[in-house]
């Protein structure tokens, strides 16, 4: 069974923001609650870096854990989704997740807040899969049409990969060893092996 | 006499406890555990029609898409 997961490949990320636009796009995201956006750090410095973050879908997810009415689940792909029919807005999820992942659409005047709302790794929700309900509450269900999230598909630069995270490793690795770097970032060593004793040399005069 | 007394007693017992044989009328809320509706498989649908193989080949093959070196070379 995949584990579906993202990664993003901060070398890569341009910030073009076409995540960002193709997810509000599909899922027809309300103004105000952005699924998915681009951080840059060190923006405007030399080396700066971009990353495109969004719910990472974790395995051991703290929404999940601090949700006092148990609206999560995670489904046998390992993606996390909830039911918006139980969601109290509460917003404990997004004080709990360190990815700034639950958006809150303003429901009314004096702040109040509306259900949350989130990635749902274009897997939609527990609405039947492809009906109009899944589709207002939740967006399109592109997993159930063989797809995977229109984000990392639609990614010009590939940065951002999603899908069964063992052949995003593979396929990340391979960017690594071909690029001749990256060995040296953080848990790769974790990983993969070693830094001084990586896994797999990179090739000589490989492509970047 | 007696027998009309312990008739009303146990009917008085029985009746008052008519109330506590409600049910819950709201969701009940157990710690950690998902509260909601269930959620279909992603393969529970026209497309696919329940063949969960057929689906994840489906993916496997989508998700080899991204990758441009095999895509380029091969």
């Amino acid at each position: 069974m995949a584990r579906m997961k993202f990664i993003c490949d901060a070398e890569r990320c341009i910030e073009c923001n076409g995540c960002v636009t193709a997810c509000k796009n599909e899922h027809e995201v309300p103004w105000g609650v952005n699924r998915r956006r681009v951080v840059t750090i060190n923006d405007g410095v030399p080396g700066e870096r971009s990353m495109s973050v969004a719910c990472m879908h974790c395995s051991d997810a703290p929404c999940m854990a601090v949700c006092p009415v148990d609206c999560f689940y995670r489904t046998d792909e390992g993606v996390v989704l909830h039911d918006k029919d139980l969601c109290i807005g509460c917003g404990y999820c997004f004080y709990a997740c360190p990815f700034g992942a639950p958006q809150f659409p303003q429901a009314g005047a004096f702040g109040l807040r509306g259900k949350m709302d989130k990635c749902t790794f274009c897997a939609g929700g527990p609405e039947k899969n492809a009906s109009e309900d899944e589709f207002r509450k939740y967006g399109r269900n592109r997993l159930a049409e063989g797809k995977l999230p229109l984000c990392a598909e639609v990614c010009s630069t590939k940065a951002l990969l999603g899908g069964d995270a063992d052949v995003l490793a593979d396929i990340y690795r391979q960017r690594v060893t071909t690029r001749g770097k990256g060995a040296d970032i953080w848990g790769w060593s974790t990983a993969y092996g070693k830094p001084d004793a990586p896994a797999q040399q990179p090739e000589a005069g490989g492509k970047s | 006499m007696r027998r009309l007394t312990g008739s009303v007693l146990v009917a008085a017992v029985a009746l008052s406890l008519v109330g506590c044989g409600e049910h819950e009328q709201v969701v009940v809320y157990k710690q950690g555990q998902y509260q909601g509706k269930p959620d279909t498989k992603p393969w529970d649908n026209e497309s696919f029609a329940g063949d969960r193989a057929q689906w994840e080949a489906t993916i496997k093959a989508r998700n080899q898409s991204q990758n441009e070196y095999r895509r380029i070379n091969g």
